[in-house]
């Protein structure tokens, strides 16, 4: 396969920047001052950042603050740091970007499912009132958490949550959370931008500087512009409906081709999904659909080709041979069925290589 | 001190210290000078050559002709072919094949020739560390310019099929280069190869030479210019002592083979009854060179142990990779995690490892480790 005839099935990783938002992104290059001058031209760029910002709470149905920030992982970091609570708790299978900012937090142990244990939950929340960082889907299994209940359990205890959305906004609707944080370049906007949801600032430490002074920094007005246009576009959104019997398709077809579909019975977002193929290792698979021009991904892969197994697949307490099997599948806009059809092909020829060799 | 670092570097035999001698301390003739101590300095780097060429070849079926250059080491020999072959690749054949848990003189010259704009593949290893032929296979191609493999790999040595590796490779047309480092005078290279890259002061000879066996027609270019030496592949003078050593070395591990394979056996033995339970053995027992013990235990910290026992010489891993506080990429390539590869250790032995000090050895290592742990030696 030569190139530009590439699947690309690694959406979750980055997606490509949509048109619109590079159009907006090149437009707001125009207004090139500062947006915090107090002069005309640094008015103009302020007028243009907060009609951005305004766009991004529209398009997201978000009725209370928006702190923009360099990426979801900043967003993670403001709150883990800000938040006026004494206690840090997260899921056991959260992103790296919440374990690193939470330091010592208390886990949350999942089911086999990847669904947040409720009863280990209620026992978290017996202490001093805590921030609990949640993941709204997961990104690696997509499982979605039940966050209205988390939610309510949380503000019982008057904790308050910490929803990570990077895999869900523009995608699905977004619940209701204390802090909610999003990022642009998982849904078309460029990378290097993201924003913290905030639903109450006094619950927030200030920290001086722009943003309200609850972030410091020049605003980086070309990627909210950007951002917003992603946003307003729903290049996922409009296309989620086309996207859920794709990946029901492709669930069907691994499992006829003795695949396993991880978190299969879970609620699970349609963009995501992990599949193992028993007996080949996650490595040899990424390498093989590489070379056959299709671009998957697994836990997390380094450039040598090393590879740690998953910790999102440890902790929901799935077998080693599972675990070490296993590459993750993600949908972009575009993808089509005829993508998926090449993948499952591809599948069905590297597990009959491997089969053929341990015969 | 008990020396269990045979991976690193080996003592310099008796026999090869004697060969030298006289090239160290009264021979300084230049080799290449047409004078008569030049000449019989010459003559002996040809003898030498001719030892490092049998040491190597003799027990591969199949390799017969082909050359040896003489080079400052492996590090060399496999930059020079790597590169060398680069620079006279054919322009529809720029891919590079090689595995993941090769050494860093192989894999950071394909980084290095990555970014000149050549496609690197680097092939995963199944769990015991053997490479995964299925991904290997499937990258090769008309594109294949080269396939690089090691024979016995330095952190766990395991052995590569290298013969299989180096059939694919011909199948499509691309040449196989083999680092043999740890293999040569050990274990039988395999018939497939067009390159072996060898060195001295891993089969007890001195260190600052190695050497390059080509086939006959395949030529890398030059990585080394100047006086045009080596028939004009690899300038610089040679060094008579060294190969002088180098050649003792072959000769001697040739003469040896089947004493030090059995010998290292029997260390083998002794080390694994010494430990006890709780060890794992890192990558397969099974394709192995025996004279390489990568151990781990759940919870130990192999740094402190290494500096808890400092009459035992032996190492993390790659003694060129330690110190970088980076866990192992071999061990990583093996699916374990940073934690599993911290808690592991590499013992190696070899021709002048008595087995009583190596039991000794291990059972002090195997105490040390509970203790570190906080359980009854």
């Amino acid at each position: 396969m030569s190139k530009g005839e590439r699947i690309y099935l690694d959406h979750a990783a980055t997606t490509p920047v949509l048109p619109e938002a590079r159009a907006a992104m090149a437009e707001a290059l125009e207004h090139w001052a500062n947006p915090s001058s107090p002069h005309a031209e640094g008015r103009a760029a302020r007028a243009a950042l907060e009609d951005a910002r305004r766009a991004i709470a529209d398009a997201l149905g978000w009725r209370h603050e928006i702190i923009l920030t360099s990426g979801a992982s900043e967003a993670i970091s403001l709150a883990a740091r800000g938040a006026k609570v004494p206690g840090r708790a997260i899921g056991a299978t959260e992103h790296d970007a919440v374990r690193a900012a939470m330091g010592r937090a208390k886990v949350i142990g999942v089911t086999s499912d990847g669904l947040i244990d409720l009863d280990t939950l209620d026992s978290t929340l017996a202490g001093a009132p805590a921030l609990v960082a949640i993941q709204h889907a997961n990104n690696e299994t997509g499982v979605i958490q039940a966050v209205a209940a988390i939610q309510e359990r949380v503000s019982a205890a008057s904790s308050l949550v910490l929803l990570d959305c990077a895999q869900t906004a523009g995608k699905l609707g977004l619940p209701e959370a204390d802090f909610i944080a999003v990022s642009a370049h998982k849904l078309g906007g460029p990378p290097g931008v993201g924003a913290l949801l905030v639903r109450d600032l006094a619950k927030l430490q200030a920290v001086g500087g722009q943003e309200k002074g609850y972030r410091r920094g020049t605003e980086n007005l070309p990627a909210a512009a950007a951002f917003a246009a992603a946003l307003e576009v729903e290049g996922f959104a409009s296309a989620m409906q086309r996207l859920t019997p794709l990946r029901q398709l492709l669930d069907a077809e691994i499992e006829d081709a003795g695949g396993i579909v991880i978190a299969r019975d879970s609620p699970r977002v349609p963009t995501i999904a992990t599949y193992a193929m028993p007996g080949v290792s996650s490595a040899s698979q990424l390498v093989q659909f590489d070379l056959a021009g299709i671009s998957v991904s697994a836990g997390s892969a380094c450039s040598s080709g090393s590879m740690k197994p998953s910790r999102v697949l440890q902790a929901m307490g799935l077998t080693e041979d599972l675990v070490s099997s296993a590459i993750r599948v993600s949908f972009g806009p575009e993808t089509s069925e005829s993508d998926v059809e090449l993948f499952v092909t591809e599948w069905r020829r590297i597990a009959s290589r491997a089969a053929s060799r341990a015969a | 001190m008990i020396y269990l670092d045979y991976q690193a570097t080996t003592p310099v035999a008796p026999e090869v210290a004697a060969a030298m001698r006289p090239w160290a301390e009264e021979d300084f003739a230049n080799p290449h000078s047409p004078s008569r101590a030049g000449r019989e300095a010459a003559a002996a780097i040809e003898v030498a050559r001719g030892q490092v060429a049998r040491g190597q070849v003799a027990r591969a079926v199949g390799i017969s002709g082909g050359s040896v250059a003489f080079t400052s080491g492996a590090t060399e020999a496999l930059n020079w072919a790597l590169k060398g072959l680069a620079e006279n690749a054919p322009a529809d054949r720029n891919r590079i094949v090689t595995i993941a848990t090769e050494h860093a003189a192989v894999l950071d010259s394909c980084d290095w020739l990555e970014g000149g704009g050549f496609d690197v593949v680097r092939s995963p290893v199944r769990p015991d560390g053997i490479v995964d032929l299925d991904s290997l296979e499937a990258a090769l191609d008309e594109r294949v310019l080269l396939v690089a493999a090691m024979l016995v790999n330095n952190e766990i040595g395991v052995i590569q099929p290298i013969m299989e590796i180096a059939r694919a490779a011909h199948r499509v047309g691309a040449l196989m280069l083999c680092d043999a480092v740890q293999g040569f005078g050990r274990v039988d290279i395999p018939e497939g190869p067009d390159l072996i890259a060898v060195s001295a002061h891993k089969i007890y000879g001195p260190k600052g030479v190695g050497a390059l066996w080509m086939r006959d027609g395949v030529t890398p270019a030059p990585l080394l210019h100047g006086g045009g030496q080596e028939r004009g592949l690899r300038s610089g003078t040679l060094s008579p002592a060294l190969c002088v050593g180098f050649g003792a070395a072959a000769k001697l591990a040739s003469e040896r083979r089947e004493a030090d394979a059995a010998h290292v056996e029997r260390l083998w033995n002794a080390a694994i009854d010494a430990l006890g339970p709780g060890w794992i053995v890192n990558g397969s027992a099974e394709h192995r060179y025996r004279g390489n013990l990568n151990i781990r235990r759940d919870g130990l910290d192999g740094a402190r142990l290494i500096s808890d026992l400092r009459d035992v010489a032996f190492s993390l891993g790659s003694a060129c990779a330690s110190g970088s506080g980076r866990p192992s990429h071999v061990l990583r390539a093996l699916g374990l995690s940073d934690r599993e590869a911290r808690s592991s250790i590499r013992l190696g032995f070899g021709r002048y490892t008595s087995e009583s000090e190596l039991a000794d050895a291990c059972r002090r290592i195997d105490a040390t480790a509970r203790a570190q742990q906080g359980l009854a030696a």
